[in-house]
């Protein structure tokens, strides 16, 4: 089975030079590959790194030391040492992130909001917001909140926004942090079967997800943070 | 997409007198890229600006920028006269204060229009019916193109000193605080605005700011800068979620949640 992204030897730090440079390690030795067709999940405690970890991968957080190689435009990146140039054409073409809230833009309805990566990527405005209009249906989302801009939703409300918004591109690799944090049983059922269509279309998928029933439904492959944990790496 | 950047600074430095004013700043800027500046007062963000965007020379370092001909020339080696015609045709300008860039004594029309009279448009209609067209795309009324500026709202003012810039269709737009002194509710509705045209328009811009959630909204990427010198530059949500440098961390940490 193909493996789009492998991670070797990670580790990440955060020093805090406001509190007289303290280092507070996060995770050491990170070291595992996604496949696609999968959806491997990250698994352990808060605080754990695991957030941290789809951070990096998605160079949203510096990674300290390590690789992260990525398959990318027919060929392999170290996203631990890329541009930022490469950095967005990997987020554009190739890794997809479902964060775990929406951060909202004053004005923009909530089906742009959906349909602007494809429109990022050069798909048609109007074949987008079709894409966008069936994702919200999809996610049962009331219609007439469709042309609202989201900050004014409820929780539950705006986590559906960013579901489809994260799924409605055809990323090869898609990273989900507690996409069903804030959803009602019936909304989870759909992401649970969202995530099933990628799997089938060969996506190679990573989350987080804190809800036992909806880990138990997606995950093929549990990866335990804590062996990741930075005293370890010495022992 | 080409790789090839549109823009690429080397060692830029300004010295005024003994003082510091930006010191060995480097950075390429591609087509359709946004990249922010920040940092507080005298940190030499707009001696950065102003340097590129040749309101000022720089004591040392170069600037070159592609041509629409594909060629890079080096901007301060060309005379006056070509760097007036890159800044009224391929650049704009937008000025924190709305009054440096318009006219303010001829009409909203004229002050569209006479850009595209500096390119070469000489038919009436024609130019009109472009700024017609562009004030509606800054969200202002058709009945107020013979109005002038003087009569304007400070956030309408600064609509028009964008839809002035954009009208000669520019691939790069040097932006100095654009949202600055205007009310919050105004201000949203500006960078909503600026963020629709960059994203249709493909522009690249360099956005001098101090406010974080404006470079947030509107960057990919972004540059810190304090006592004249960079000291941290990045994806702009890598610098903001993840700060490095001692002072990125301070500025990070000083935004009011609300």
């Amino acid at each position: 089975m193909p493996t789009p992204l492998v991670v070797s030897d990670v580790a990440k730090s955060f020093t805090m030079h406001l509190r007289d440079g303290i280092k507070l390690p996060v995770v050491a030795g990170v070291s595992f590959s996604i496949r696609a067709g999968e959806c491997t999940v990250l698994g352990g405690p808060s605080g754990a790194g695991k957030s941290s970890i789809l951070k990096m991968l998605y160079g949203n957080y510096a990674v300290d030391e390590g690789q992260i190689i990525v398959k990318h435009d027919d060929g392999l990146i170290d996203l631990a040492t890329a541009s930022p140039r490469t950095v967005l054409s990997i987020r554009r073409q190739t890794i997809g992130y479902v964060s775990q809230f929406l951060r909202t833009v004053p004005r923009v309805s909530a089906l742009d909001v959906v349909a602007e990566p494809l429109v990022e990527r050069g798909e048609d405005r109007e074949n987008a917001r079709g894409k966008a209009r069936a994702l919200l249906a999809q996610l049962n989302l009331p219609e007439k909140l469709w042309a609202l801009p989201p900050a004014t939703f409820s929780g539950g409300e705006q986590q559906r926004v960013n579901i489809a918004r994260g799924f409605i591109t055809e990323h090869p690799i898609l990273l989900l942090d507690e996409p069903t944090a804030s959803l009602d049983a019936r909304n989870r059922d759909v992401v649970i079967e969202l995530i099933a269509a990628k799997k089938a279309a060969g996506v190679a998928l990573l989350g987080i997800f804190h809800d036992q029933d909806v880990r138990e439904a997606v995950a093929d492959r549990i990866i335990d943070v804590t062996a990741f944990a930075p005293g370890k790496i010495a022992a | 997409m080409t790789d090839e950047p549109l823009l690429r600074v080397s060692a830029l430095s300004k010295f005024y007198g003994s003082r510091v004013g930006c010191d060995n700043v480097s950075f390429d800027l591609s087509p359709g890229e946004v990249l922010a500046v920040v940092g507080e007062s005298g940190s030499g963000k707009t001696t950065v600006l102003n340097c590129l965007s040749t309101r000022l020379l720089p004591s040392s370092g170069t600037a070159s920028y592609r041509m629409r001909d594909g060629q890079f020339r080096e901007l301060y080696r060309m005379s006056e006269a070509e760097r007036r015609f890159l800044m009224r045709t391929d650049w704009g300008f937008v000025h924190q204060n709305p009054a440096d860039g318009l006219r303010m004594t001829v009409s909203a029309g004229a002050n569209v229009g006479e850009r595209l009279m500096a390119v070469g448009d000489r038919h009436y209609g024609k130019i009109r019916a472009t700024a017609v067209d562009w004030l509606s795309r800054v969200e202002i009324d058709e009945d107020r193109i013979d109005d002038e500026p003087r009569a304007f709202s400070g956030g309408m003012r600064q609509r028009l000193q964008i839809a002035r810039n954009l009208v000669t269709g520019p691939r790069l737009v040097f932006m100095d605080e654009p949202t600055g002194g205007l009310d919050v509710s105004v201000q949203a509705r500006l960078l909503d605005l600026l963020r629709g045209l960059v994203t249709d328009l493909g522009l690249a811009a360099i956005v001098v700011t101090h406010d974080l959630a404006v470079a947030r909204l509107l960057s990919q990427r972004m540059m810190v800068m304090k006592d004249g010198r960079v000291v941290e530059s990045g994806l702009t949500d890598r610098v903001l979620d993840d700060p490095r440098a001692p002072y990125t961390q301070l500025l990070v940490s000083s935004i009011l949640q609300v």
